[in-house]
């Protein structure tokens, strides 16, 4: 982290004591939600070795079901880690998702009256998608263009997407009619659930925008320092808005997923799942401040969430806990957060 | 120095400037050769920034011509001077320290190499060239995969100074370089302007510290309420006259 200045002699008021310390301190912080993650499977495996005497990680139906768990969450998470790292944040994804999953199933059925499902499928899909498109592109202009502070234009969307989601599911569940939907909800492919693996594939995608490509260079600019990236010439605007469609259409397929695993879409599908994926984005490193985050840690923060939340259950405490441990989880990850960014001060 | 047989980089004639009420600049001349410092003093509110933002693209001129490398040019936005080779280095320096020297350099104009098809940013690549222009200047990074913010204030200012450099600004503007810094990193900062100097670049130099314009600059134009009150070489003249011309004219 530290660098020795060639020009004049090493700054006193940096000891070297001092140095060795914060550069453990840094490795510790950059690495925390790693070993967490370790500590937490190592701490639940020790509980179903000695209490059942049993295995916990190593249970292939427990590894599925942390996965599956962790499918929703993390989805909404993935386009969060984008709106988190230019320094803002997505509160409507959660209702986003619920609107999505309800269009999905309307237009589902709707189509599948043609009799075909696979075109019928396409369809829904396609649907629940744009309309996803629909809040994150308000967001975005009203961020981008009226500047509106993205906590209070996200937090209007959350309950505009909720009211709308909730009148077009006549504020009940919407039951999807014909297999496929379910089937490929359900299903597996060698032996792995099928939504686990569109999920794989849509983290490739994310990882790839986000660590690879210019679009992603420039959105770590804009949270990093804006002036430098107006000055570099980069449409800041556009960025901003493609950040926030980007983040609904990642609430939009954990809408379509929720609508193909439970054959029926409903408004509330993302409610309990909102705070659970900003906790996954802040867990696995990514500063709220702006500037900082990864795929990958929010995929270890995503896995810390469900293991916490599936473990407790598993050693039989009760579920209201879950609330409490991953509330004081994010609690730390922000201070861990503050400290450094104090540190570096 | 003999300046006066080269062709000017920039010439800007009878250059008026008008905010409502105010006369932020009235009638000034401005020369600068290749390879040459010429700082421009003045008390606040003399129209130092009118001046350079009226070169760097933020202000159009009311009145006046600004020719640039001998042809007359009009510049609309600061990203049109900034492609044309005009470069300004401001206080707040414009970088994002979260990404490396790479990522600043490159900053919004990323190299990109194919894997597959695939468009990827290549930033060893990016590092690699920002390092080398860099080290041209003689500026040395330690560990350049590390986010600037790890870096000194100095060096930070070097990474912005190294990238107008690399995008091969020939005018290089430099509003108060040193004021954030420590004396040793002033003190880089203009062993920076004397290799910029020696290579051709002609640089505008702003600073409130007569020290640091005596130790560099080549001339001094010196402004007081939007007017040039004076230029002077700076082998010819003293703290005390360019004091005087300031506060009184």
């Amino acid at each position: 982290m530290l660098v020795e200045k060639k020009i004049t002699k090493p700054a006193p008021l940096a000891g070297g004591e001092a140095r060795k310390a914060f550069r453990w301190l840094a490795v510790l912080a950059a690495f925390r939600a790693w070993l967490f993650l370790a500590i937490l499977l190592a701490a639940f495996e020790l509980w179903a070795r000695v209490a059942y005497g049993g295995t916990f990680v190593f249970n292939p139906l427990n590894v599925k079901s942390i996965a599956l768990f962790t499918v929703t969450p993390l989805l909404l998470a993935l386009g969060q880690t984008f709106v988190i790292i230019s320094g803002g944040i997505d509160l409507s994804v959660g209702f986003t998702m619920g609107l999505s999953a309800v269009v999905t199933a309307h237009v589902y059925n709707w189509a599948a009256q043609s009799g075909n499902s696979g075109l019928s499928l396409v369809v829904a899909v396609a649907a629940g998608l744009g309309i996803a498109v629909v809040p994150g592109l308000i967001n975005g202009l009203l961020i981008a263009d009226l500047r509106v502070p993205p906590f209070i234009g996200t937090l209007g969307m959350y309950g505009v997407a909720r009211g709308v989601a909730f009148l077009l599911a006549k504020g009940t569940t919407v039951p999807v009619q014909g297999g496929l939907m379910g089937a490929i909800g359900n299903g597996e492919t060698l032996g792995f659930p099928n939504l686990v693996l569109l999920t794989i594939a849509i983290i490739l995608v994310m990882h790839y925008l986000l660590s690879h490509t210019r679009y992603g260079q420039h959105i770590y600019a804009i949270g990093g320092n804006v002036n430098a990236a107006l000055r570099a010439g980069i449409n800041v605007r556009n960025a901003t808005i493609a950040l926030y469609i980007l983040s609904a259409l990642s609430a939009g397929c954990a809408g379509i997923f929720y609508t193909a695993k439970f054959s029926a879409g409903a408004a509330q599908a993302g409610e309990p799942v909102l705070l659970d994926s900003i906790a996954a984005v802040v867990i696995g490193g990514a500063s709220l401040f702006g500037g900082s985050g990864t795929i990958i840690g929010t995929i270890i923060g995503a896995l810390i969430v469900a293991v916490i939340q599936y473990g407790l259950v598993f050693v039989n405490v009760e579920p209201f806990w879950q609330f409490v441990a991953v509330g004081v989880v994010i609690i730390i990850s922000v201070l861990v957060d503050q400290i450094q960014k104090g540190a570096r001060k | 120095m003999n300046i006066s047989n080269k062709d000017p980089l920039l010439d800007l004639e009878h250059i008026s400037k008008r905010f409502g009420g105010l006369q932020a600049l009235k009638d000034v001349a401005l020369t600068l050769y290749p390879g040459e410092v010429l700082a421009l003093a003045g008390d606040n509110g003399a129209g130092k920034s009118t001046l350079i933002k009226t070169i760097s693209g933020v202000h159009k001129p009311d009145t006046g011509t600004i020719k640039y490398c001998g042809q007359v040019i009009h510049l609309e936005t600061p990203h049109q001077a900034r492609d044309a080779g005009i470069e300004t280095i401001y206080q707040d320096l414009a970088i994002a320290d979260n990404l490396d020297v790479g990522g600043n350099v490159f900053l919004g104009r990323e190299i990109v190499k194919r894997i597959c098809g695939l468009p990827f940013v290549d930033r060893r690549r990016m590092r690699q060239e920002a390092l080398e222009t860099l080290q041209d200047l003689d500026i040395h990074i330690h560990h350049p995969e590390n986010p600037l913010r790890s870096l000194s204030g100095g060096q930070r200012q070097s990474v912005a100074i190294g990238r107008a450099i690399h995008w091969k600004a020939r005018v290089l503007i430099m509003d108060e370089p040193t004021a954030a810094l420590g004396v040793p990193e002033q003190r880089k900062v203009m062993e920076i302007i004397e290799r910029l100097k020696k290579s051709g670049v002609g640089v505008i130099f702003i600073s409130h510290n007569l020290n640091d314009i005596f130790q560099v600059s080549d001339r001094i134009l010196v402004l007081r309420r939007g007017e040039k009150v004076g230029e002077r070489l700076i082998s010819e003249t003293n703290h005390d006259e360019v004091v005087r011309m300031m506060v009184a004219g």
